[in-house]
């Protein structure tokens, strides 16, 4: 495990999408970098720009949205100025994505097979049909599909919800991409389903040396997968850090105010959740200070009028919060 | 706690596929032969995968579905039997039962201000004696459920999803219920917002002494909520108990590992725990296996198990269980 080198670098991303009703800043300066062989977790509501931003590193930012500051660089490229056939061979190819949905995104009128097939080709890996088709079978095999030389040739409604994702994860696997961006990838399944889907990708990202980030707001599934973990919150990232000290020692008000209002299969009492007074903000009209002052208990004055920078509050551990400078800095404060 | 509210028996209710010159017509075993009882005052959860017929069952108690066969009783009188054929007009018990939906953007009228919604429950039982009054009722309901007074003239597409489903609340809570059937109220919600809205109701049920039946794919938030839970699995309860004892002692192997599947916010615990993991998918309950429903997937089926439905009998106070292992012990 060799950490220390970078495979993606995220510097200061801006997104915004150009509306009738004016500019939304989806993503609004977020900065991260992510090592070889690393699961990252990105965690956010919805609106929280978390998607926005795994789609603008794969090129699949939708119009009217756009990048409008910042870098993104992958080994040492920069991935923003790619054209467009640089483009298509850097995705699925090096850098790969599984979605929410598996059934809207596999297409309907082709087989398994020749979907998964079609990937290996595209990328001109130098395979032969029979030896794609092999290849397609392998795949199939390692994501835990039973009886894959009789499935390959099957439709994607002859699959279930489960087996679907299964297939995604074959095909964005199939041509060994170094970074793998799940986004939200056992949202849409059932808890036994999902328990499976985790199981194998903990497996798999083992095997094949595959980085990942992680896209979802559930809090159980990132403890579950993730070494490191964003808080997003409006657009920008609140905390940052390894896993254990985001869950036993979060420092940012919205991290502790996720953890807080969730209930936990393994608390004892029953005690009272502590929900997070207030609703999301609007984007359209961004607050001037932290966009979480609107609803922070322990919103202060200056969070009103300036947004706060990134406090370094543990080893890798960054939170931006005005409350940091209230206190010394750097040490975890009750509040 | 002791009053029983709401009482069903071998309650079931199937939906016809429609058949053709060369398929045979058939049916969806949506719910088979469920019995339970509600207890005035508590909050029963009721957890299962998709498809495993929860919804179905809420919907079927306060025959918005009309039950295929079986018998629903309501504080002591029935209202559905389907071997006597029983079958009361369900106006005056709409009153008593009342039901949330899960998506709020499609349960609420885009066509209607949010004071018609709440305010049409109010017309149909005739629960007003003037237009004062009625505007007054309104802005009393939204005020109970955090909204402002002021929403009473606005859109449901005005407002956030959470929002909505407080809109959503206020109507069920309208007709003054005593039994609201609780359909995933929260799931359609993020994360923030669920906490909001789990209180409000936990909050609301203190305060009017309200019954609920909460019905939830989230074993965690179920359990926070619920005096009982019951454990559903293709239409047919599995296991039904206190919620502590269930979710820390499960006895059935489903529950078990449905338990096993549920992440923990903690990365600890959850890294160092035993899964178990179940192989496959839910069988179709157009076709459902013979013998024990769970038995495809179990671990630990046996000759029995494929061969002999097993009945829900207690093995803990309070705490029922429909499995073949444990009654061998």
């Amino acid at each position: 495990m060799d950490e220390k080198k970078t495979l993606l670098e995220v510097k200061d991303l801006k997104v915004s999408f150009f509306t009738p009703a004016g500019e939304v800043k989806a993503v609004d300066g977020i900065s991260y970098s992510l090592g070889y062989n690393e699961v990252m977790g990105i965690v956010g509501e919805s609106g929280s720009g978390k998607s926005v931003e795994a789609y603008s590193i794969i090129g699949l930012l939708q119009s009217p949205g756009k990048v409008t500051g910042g870098s993104i660089t992958f080994e040492g490229e920069d991935v923003l100025s790619f054209s467009e056939e640089q483009m298509r061979q850097f995705r699925g190819n090096r850098v790969s994505m599984i979605f929410q949905n598996p059934m809207t995104c596999l297409n309907p009128v082709y087989t398994i097979g020749n979907q998964l097939v079609e990937a290996l080709l595209c990328h001109d890996k130098g395979y032969s049909k029979d030896q794609a088709r092999a290849r397609a079978i392998e795949m199939l095999e390692l994501v835990g599909i039973n009886n894959a030389e009789k499935r390959i040739d099957q439709y994607p409604h002859e699959f279930s919800g489960g087996m679907r994702q299964r297939a995604m994860i074959a095909m964005a696997l199939i041509c060994e991409p170094k970074l793998l961006i799940a986004d939200e990838p056992t949202t849409a399944l059932d808890v036994t389903i999902q328990a499976q889907i985790l199981e194998l990708m903990k497996a798999l990202q083992k095997k094949e040396n595959t980085s990942i980030i992680f896209i979802t707001h559930n809090l159980g599934v990132v403890a579950e997968i993730c070494d490191r973990v964003s808080v997003m919150y409006a657009g920008r990232i609140v905390e940052q850090g390894p896993v254990n000290d985001i869950f036993y020692d979060p420092q940012h008000p919205y991290t502790k105010g996720l953890l807080a209002s969730t209930p936990r299969l393994d608390e004892e009492g029953r005690e009272r959740l502590v929900p997070i007074e207030g609703t999301p903000i609007d984007l359209l009209n961004p607050p001037q200070g932290c966009s979480f002052g609107p609803r922070c208990k322990d919103c202060m004055k200056i969070c009103l009028r300036q947004k706060p920078p990134f406090v370094q509050v543990g080893d890798g551990h960054i939170s931006a919060c005005w409350l940091h400078f209230r206190e010394q800095p750097g040490k975890g404060d009750k509040t | 706690m002791s009053d029983i509210l709401l009482k069903i028996e071998n309650l079931s209710k199937y939906f016809p596929v429609k058949g053709n010159l060369f398929r045979k017509k058939k049916y969806v075993q949506a719910v088979e032969s469920v019995s339970l009882e509600i207890f005035k005052g508590e909050t029963l959860g009721l957890v299962g995968e998709s498809g495993c017929g929860k919804t179905t069952l809420g919907r079927t108690i306060i025959r918005l579905y009309e039950p295929t066969a079986g018998r629903i009783e309501y504080d002591g009188t029935p209202i559905y039997d389907s071997a006597q054929k029983i079958a009361v007009d369900m106006l005056p018990y709409r009153r008593k039962m009342q039901i949330i939906f899960q998506d709020p953007s499609a349960s609420l009228d885009p066509r209607m201000t949010v004071g018609e919604i709440v305010g049409e429950a109010l017309d149909i039982h005739k629960l007003c004696s003037g237009k004062k009054d009625r505007q007054e009722r309104i802005k009393a309901l939204l005020d109970e459920v955090g909204l402002n007074t002021e929403h009473a003239n606005r859109f449901p597409h005005e407002f956030s999803g959470g929002q909505q489903q407080r809109v959503g609340i206020a109507r069920a809570l309208a007709v003054e219920p005593e039994f609201i059937v609780c359909d995933e109220p929260i799931s359609a919600l993020d994360v923030s917002i669920q906490s909001q809205v789990v209180n409000m109701l936990e909050d609301l049920q203190r305060d009017k002494g309200l019954t609920y039946l909460f019905i939830a794919h989230d074993i965690s938030v179920v359990r926070h909520i619920s005096n009982r839970i019951g454990v559903m699995y293709l239409g047919q309860l599995v296991e039904l108990g206190e919620s502590y004892e269930l979710c820390s002692h499960p006895i059935h192997p489903y529950t078990q590992t449905l338990l096993s599947a549920v992440p923990l916010p903690d990365p600890e615990k959850s890294r160092a725990r035993q899964r178990i993991l179940l192989e496959g998918d839910i069988p179709s309950p157009l076709d459902p296996p013979g013998g024990c429903r769970f038995h495809t997937r179990c671990p630990y089926a046996t000759e029995r198990c494929r061969a002999e439905q097993p009945a829900l009998k207690e093995y803990g106070p309070g705490h029922y269980a429909a499995c073949h292992l444990l009654e061998q012990g």
